[in-house]
Formats: structure tokens, sequence, C-alpha cells
């Protein structure tokens, strides 16, 4: 008898509902033997947290507070991998769209509300793009690895951050009082420079969507059919695929990394936008680096597959966990618990791919097996 | 007092060089192997945090119980790499979100956080740490004494293990057939090499250096326990990895300069001169980012040792 792991030729469609599906109990259960063997009793713990991230008071509106940062870096992710490009850099993008954001936020505040949300989308897009263009340029014309230089630009955008709050005067920095210039913090954006949210349900644990949920959904939609629906979306899919049937197409490979590494820049960066905008009201570098929603995205977009209405989901899924983390922290609730179970669903949804496209097959030995040689390579 | 700045910074370049260079030698075997492990922060956290517990739970001889601490420190990381290996060698998942996926499982609100948490550890004093000493007194030599003398044990210790990871991947057939791996698996298996076999070795002894790298925080530098306490310094080790060429010798060079980089803020504003210290805190990234365009313009003759075949499963049949 021996395992053999054979490529599938075709994949059934119900494996690719049932197999996220299936990682995530398989997830759930792990996370109980880890919690067990800690001596912590799982079912109170579950219980408490599907409390506190859907069920209770507010829980599902901050879980949508959560979860918008999250469905940014995700729809970021999965816009650059669905063309191989591993864009690490959402985390960076996301605190430059935040600055640039900030400061149209600070400067246009005599402009109406309206005009100026607006200004504040398009400067947290161009900043995001132009800080993931660094390692978008470098890929496209010297042909460097776009992985180790987004995720090494993200560390110089954190102190970037910091250093524009923390260790200067800058334009970001609230210094109108004493205390502010011992306790460094951002400057306070105009009240025109909130961004709206709407209560939909009133009783109740109550439900509000904040306006930047709201655009997370409009960039699902508009990838959607940027990818599905025109040519541009078509050659980057031939991209891919294969990189040398792209070349040969006639594909222009260069202008399309740049573009497509802006393009998940832009959205990572209106992701910053809205964290001035919808929740923070400030320029906040720790509130930002806190929760590392750059790297949670590119997880959230592996486990949707980069569709990006999945990635709406999962970040409403993994936005519930973190709003839970949050609101249970201290108390008698493990820490990082949080972060064990996000791993833990990673690795079962990462180890579970496998049998989307591979077939795991147990075969007998007696059986013809051509492309099989009968003993192990030896070292 | 007496010595001069640039003795102090050298100094203290060596001792928080040290972790970097533990991490950045166990990265460079998983990458020499083709395997790119982004979860080093995650397995050093652990690596920390374990051999913590073992010096405030063990009890017996100081030497005896910082032994054991450094080979819990080791295996707890090699366990959290033998997860990465299993999901990209075996069930050959994409590396990146692999390893990403281990720094958010173990990292500083995870296991590492947990654990931490649960066996008790956090704002404790550590009951043993490295001393330092100062072997056969070469302390007292002008310039280089106070620099590369009178450090922690694990400095030294990590000296070994450059040069016995230089030898081993230039000298031996096992390290050979390593570097044939991490250039061309399909080559080295058509050689009768076990291509997932010297993956997952090399990736589950880089967790192990990982988490001894982890140590050196918990144990000597700020021998505690708080979450974070790595505070990202396995993303400078795979930074280091690139910044060396992948070549264990210069990660030893390039881990006290980026260790001195990270000291220097705190030595400058200790003199009275202050200068943002997110200048020097940056430093080692964009150095690294400039290696890497500087690699990649094929200016060099050679790629200059990047593994070809570094971050792509192996599949035999399918090429």
């Amino acid at each position: 008898m021996s395992v053999r792991i054979e490529r599938r030729l075709e994949q059934p469609r119900w494996l690719g509902v049932a197999v996220p599906t299936g990682s995530i109990v398989l997830a759930l259960l792990l996370t109980g033997a880890v919690l067990l063997l800690t001596g912590h009793d799982p079912v109170h713990a579950y219980h408490r947290l599907f409390n506190a991230a859907f069920v209770g008071k507010d829980a599902l509106t901050q879980t949508i507070v959560s979860a918008t940062p999250l469905a940014f870096t995700g729809l970021a992710a999965a816009a650059a991998f669905r063309m191989q490009l591993f864009n690490i850099g959402a985390e960076g993008q996301l605190y430059f769209g935040a600055i640039f954001a900030a400061a149209a936020g600070l400067y246009l505040h005599s402009w109406p509300s309206a005009l100026l949300i607006a200004a504040m989308v398009v400067a947290g897009a161009f900043g995001g793009a132009a800080w993931a263009a660094i390692p978008g340029v470098l890929r496209a014309f010297c042909r460097t690895n776009e992985i180790i230089t987004s995720l090494m630009l993200n560390y110089v955008a954190a102190l970037i951050l910091n250093y524009l709050i923390f260790d200067s005067l800058s334009y970001w920095r609230d210094t109108s009082t004493p205390e502010a210039k011992v306790f460094p913090q951002g400057k306070l954006l105009p009240d025109a420079a909130n961004w709206p949210s709407w209560g939909i349900v009133h009783s109740g644990p109550g439900l509000v969507i904040p306006l930047g949920f709201g655009v997370a959904v409009l960039v699902a939609v508009g990838l959607w059919a940027l990818y599905s629906r025109t040519r541009f979306g078509f050659e980057v899919q031939v991209l891919g695929d294969s990189w040398r049937a792209a070349r040969y197409a006639g594909i222009r490979t260069r202008r399309k990394i740049l573009a497509v590494m802006c393009l998940s820049g832009a959205i990572a960066g209106i992701g910053g936008a809205s964290q001035d905008g919808d929740f923070r009201h400030l320029l906040d570098p720790r509130g930002l680096q806190q929760a590392g929603y750059g790297y949670a995205g590119i997880v959230i977009a592996a486990l949707a597959r980069y569709n990006p209405f999945a990635v709406v989901l999962i970040s409403l899924l993994l936005g519930g966990l973190q709003n839970a983390g949050y609101a249970l922290q201290g108390a008698d609730f493990p820490s990082g618990l949080v972060g064990v179970m996000e791993g833990l669903i990673l690795f079962c949804a990462l180890g579970c791919e496998l049998l989307r496209r591979y077939r795991v097959r147990v075969v007998r030995r007696a059986g013809p097996e051509p492309s099989v040689p009968a003993t192990e390579p030896t070292s | 007092m007496n010595n001069g700045i640039v003795v102090v910074v050298a100094a203290s370049g060596v001792l928080y060089g040290t972790p970097l260079l533990f991490a950045a030698l166990g990265e460079l075997l998983a990458e020499r192997s083709g395997v790119l492990n982004l979860g080093v922060e995650g397995m050093m956290l652990v690596g920390a945090v374990m051999g913590f517990w073992t010096v405030q739970r063990v009890h017996g001889n100081s030497a005896l119980v910082l032994t054991a601490a450094i080979f819990v420190a080791a295996l707890a990381g090699a366990v959290i790499a033998l997860i990465h290996a299993f999901l990209v060698v075996t069930l050959r998942a994409n590396q990146i979100v692999s390893g990403l996926a281990v720094t958010i499982f173990a990292g500083a609100a995870g296991l590492s956080s947990y654990l931490g948490n649960d066996l008790n550890l956090a704002d404790k004093p550590a009951r043993h740490a490295f001393d330092n000493i100062s072997p056969f007194g070469l302390e007292k030599l002008p310039l280089a004494g106070p620099i590369l003398f009178g450090q922690p044990l694990l400095v030294y210790i990590s000296w070994a293990c450059v040069i016995l990871i230089a030898l081993y991947l230039s000298r031996t057939r096992p390290g050979l057939n390593v570097r044939a791996v991490g250039e061309s698996p399909a080559a080295a298996d058509a050689m009768g090499i076990n291509v997932a076999g010297y993956r997952y070795a090399h990736t589950i002894v880089g967790g192990a250096f990982a988490g001894v790298g982890g140590a050196c925080f918990s144990l000597s530098i700020t021998p505690q326990w708080v979450d974070g306490l790595t505070q990202g310094a396995g993303w400078i080790a795979i930074a280091l990895v690139i910044f060396a060429f992948w070549r264990p010798e210069l990660c030893l060079v390039g881990a006290y300069f980026f260790g001195a980089f990270s000291a220097l803020p705190f030595t400058l504003q200790a003199r009275g001169v202050t200068i943002a210290p997110e200048l020097f805190q940056a430093l080692p990234y964009v150095a690294t980012v400039v290696v890497l365009v500087i690699v990649s313009m094929g200016w060099t003759k050679r790629g200059l040792g990047a593994p070809a075949a570094l971050g792509t499963p192996y599949v035999r049949e399918e090429l």
C-alpha cells in the first residue's frame, strides 16, 4: 500500500465550497485541542468568541469596523496575486494611503464634506499607488523580486509614519497644546473629513455600516468586473497562468506589472484613507501598525482564492475574530488565541487546497504504477 | 565609559547582531535548499518564550539550565518550522502565504503570546541569564577586546556556527547536495538526492536556529518575557540573508552592521545627540532593497548566490 498524490484533471465545483468550509471546521477542532491541552474549556471559549464577534450588543458593528481595513488589504493582495505578482506590501501602502489622505483632509479643510471625502479617497489611492510603484518599477525594469522589496518597504513606511508623528514637528502632528508636545499624536481632522455611516438595524444588537465598508464592496465589484469583463483583466489572467504564453501573445508585461502593482497599492491606500476618515480621524501610527492589516489581507486573499466577493465575506469572518480578540482582551480570556486560530485556519486552508488541485489515492503495490519508481531515491 | 563611542557602538552591534545572525543562518539554510521561510519572526518568538519558560521552571545548576533552555528554544523553533515544511514541501502550498501564516500563528498576537500568558511568564526577571564572559582575558586587547570579547557566551557560539555552516555548505557532500536542491531540484532528484528530505531537514534546522536567535533576546540581551519581544528582528534576518548574498560569513558582517544600526540611536541619545532613530532603523531595509536591485540588474557576473529554485515547490511529475 502507498499513498499517491495525483493532479486532478478537472475540479468539481462542489469542492470550491467544501474545501474552505472543511478547513475552517478542521481549524476550529484543532484550536479546541490547543485549548483543551492548556486547560481551557473550548466550548466556553468559542461561545464567548462567537458572542463577542457576531451576537452581542454592537458586536456586528464592531466586526464590520475590524473587517473594513482587512477587506481593502485583502482586495489589494487579490488584485496582485491574480497575476502571480506577490505584492506583500499592502501594509506599507495602507500607511501611505493614510498619510496622504490625512494630508488631504487637513489641507482642504474648507471644502464641502462630500468633495473632501472624495479628495481623501483619491489622495489615499494615490499615496498607496505611489508606494507600490517602487517595487513595481523595480520589478518591471530591473527584474527585482517584488516579494522582498515590498516586504522591506513596509518597515520603511512604518518608520516614516512614526517619524511624522513621534520624531518631528510635521504637518500631521498636533502641536497646538503643551500636552500634545509631550504626548505626540496626530492633528485632528476637520469634521467635514469624517466619513458618514448608516444605521441599518436599530433594534437588538444594532448594525451600523461605515462608508469605508461600502467603498470596499464597490471596489470588490469593480475588481471583479475589471478582471472578468475587460481585455485588461483577461491579459492579467493570462500573465498569471503563463508568463511565457503571455509574452508570445504580445502582451506588454512591463506595463501590466506596473499597472497591477499600482492598482493593488491604490486599493490598500484607500483602506488607509478609510482608517483616517471612518474610524481614527487623525494620523495614528500605533493604531495602524497594531493589527497587521496588510499581512492579514494576504491571508484573506489566499483563503478567498483571489475572488473579490469571497474576500469581502472572509474579511468579515477574520474581522469578527479580531474584534472578539480586542473585546475579550485581558480578563480570563487566553491572550493570543485569536492569532493561533487565524494561523490554524490558514494552515488548514493551505493544506486542504491540495485536495482541490490534487487527489490523494491509496494504491496497492500490486497495481501497475508506471510513473512511480519502485524504490525511494536515497541521498 | 572611557571607551570611545565607536567601540561602544561596535560592541552593541555585536550584541544586538547575534540574534539576527542566528536567525539569518537558519533562514540561509532553508533558502539554500529552496524554501523561503517568512515565518522567522514567529519561530524566534516561540523560541524566546520557551527558552524563558525553561529557565523559570527548571531548577538546578545555572549552566545546565541555560543549556537546556537553548535546546528547548531550538526545539520549539524546529517544531514551528516543521509546520511550514509540511505545508510547503509535502502539501506544496504557496511558500509566501505559508510563511506569513506561520508568523501570524506563532507571532506577537499568536502562540508566543498565548504561551507567555498561559505559562504565566510575563513581567518577571529571568532566574538565570547568560553573563558576559571574557575568554583568556582577551577583553584586555586594545580596540578589538572590548568589541568582540566580554560578550555573552551565545556570541562565541554563533561564531562557531558560522564556521561550521560555511564549511558544511562548501566542503561536505550533504552541503553540496543542499545547494543542488536549491539550484535545480530536478537535477538533484536525477542525481538521486532526496529533495523533499533535504528541504525538510534544512527548514527544520533553520527553525531551530531561529528559536535560538529568539532565546538570545529572552536569556541574554533583555532577560525577561514580554509579548513581541523580538520587535521585528525576524524580518531583518530575512533581509540580512539577501544582504549577505546567501553566504554565512557575510551574514556575520551584515548582522553586526544591522545590529549597530539598531543600537546606534540609543547610544547617541545617551550622549545627548538627538537624531531621529527612524533614520538608522530604516537603513537595514533600504540597504537590502539596494542590494537586491544591484543583484537583479545583472551587473555582477553570476546572480550572486540567490538559489535559483527559491520559493518554488518541486513536484517530480510536473516541470
